[in-house]
């Protein structure tokens, strides 16, 4: 029996997007399922465990991102018509997004005010300064919105990508104890919240817990991209 | 299920199209959000009929940023000597905009006189 051209197989799926398409689904499910079984535990949160499982592979196997994303970006393209369906919860909670109205437009500014002057402020404090403070200004905004806005203002757009990703999982992993902690019960308050905050990774999380508390998060996010988009240029050169 | 997919796209792209066209600020399926929501809001048979694969599409959105968070992970150089500070101001920050927001909400869902306050209870510990 000839042995298996394990090189030759290796070469063939290290090319194809099959193999790094399928790891992506594989490693979500394990996430996934984690996370059911800690009854959805904040901090066990299925987009962290399934990039550091992918990361540590790609680590492993000196596989480049850039050969990664060619599987991965069927996945990552299916955010465009993801963000599109959010129209659908919309629709299904408009009884109950009509009298909430006002409460929405006033935590959307004041949620979206605060997300971009206390990164700015505490960052100076820490010292971090230029293109760095910069790329700070739009990171709770969904990604490439952010980019824009980060290139728009003078920052690193790269540096903003990673920190608007950091911010959503951050955003999702403290928003439940968070809001524990407070009491706060409204479902609608809470969604909306880390839609503003923490853009669709913080609203795929809303949706792990409550469809209310989800689609005010898809509508918090859509707001927050228009606002931050307005407000940051001028919020920079306040504070500059 | 083609159906629906189908539906979603084409607002996506008319989204990106107008979004480009007009060189709007709003991303492009942002604006085809919006107007997904125009239609069923005129037609609830468009929305019976992309309600489900909506839903199923949504239930799994962690999913869809499994690939940007990898680009984190192995590219966290780009955070650079800052690395700990920038962690630090993320997670104040975001600490921060959700006790705002929350709070902002709530106090001017009370002011309005707004009873829908009471939905029903966490359905998860």
């Amino acid at each position: 029996m000839t042995p298996l051209p394990l090189p030759e197989i290796w070469s063939y799926l290290s090319r194809e997007p099959l193999l790094w398409l399928t790891a992506t689904l594989v490693a979500y499910l394990v996430g996934d399922a984690l996370s059911r079984r800690t009854k959805r535990h904040p901090v066990v949160n299925p987009v962290l465990i399934a990039m550091m499982l992918l990361g540590g592979l790609l680590w492993m196997t000196g596989t480049p991102y850039a050969t990664y994303f060619e599987g991965a970006q069927f996945v990552h393209f299916m955010l465009g018509p993801a963000t599109v369906a959010l129209a659908l919860p919309l629709y299904a909670n408009r009884a109950q997004i009509r009298p909430a109205l006002l409460p929405m437009l006033a935590a959307l500014l004041a949620g979206s005010v605060t997300a971009i002057v206390s990164a700015l402020w505490i960052a100076r404090l820490l010292g971090i300064e230029g293109p760095v403070w910069l790329s700070l200004a739009p990171k709770s905004t969904t990604a490439p919105v952010a980019i824009g806005i980060s290139e728009q203002l003078g920052g690193l757009p790269t540096l903003t990508a990673a920190l608007v990703i950091l911010t959503g999982i951050i955003g999702a992993v403290i928003v439940t104890p968070l809001m524990r902690l407070m009491r706060i019960r409204d479902w609608r308050a809470r969604g909306f919240a880390v839609g503003v905050a923490a853009h669709g990774i913080g609203t795929a999380r809303a949706f792990q817990v409550n469809d209310t508390a989800g689609a005010f998060a898809g509508i918090g996010m859509g707001l927050n991209a228009m606002l931050t988009a307005v407000l940051a240029p001028y919020v920079v050169s306040l504070l500059l | 299920m083609i159906q629906a997919v189908a539906i979603l796209l084409i607002c996506q792209l008319i989204g990106e199209t107008l979004a480009r066209g007009l060189a709007l600020s709003i991303p492009g399926p942002v604006l085809g959000m919006a107007l997904l929501l125009a239609g069923c809001l005129l037609s609830s048979r468009l929305a019976d009929a992309v309600m489900p694969t909506a839903q199923g599409l949504l239930s799994h959105l962690s999913l869809l940023f499994v690939p940007a968070g990898v680009g984190v992970i192995s590219h966290l150089d780009v955070l650079g000597g800052s690395g700990p500070a920038l962690l630090a101001v993320l997670v104040a920050s975001t600490a921060l905009a959700l006790v705002v927001g929350v709070l902002v909400f709530v106090a001017v869902a009370r002011l309005t006189g707004d009873g829908g306050a009471q939905t029903p209870g966490e359905s998860r510990p």
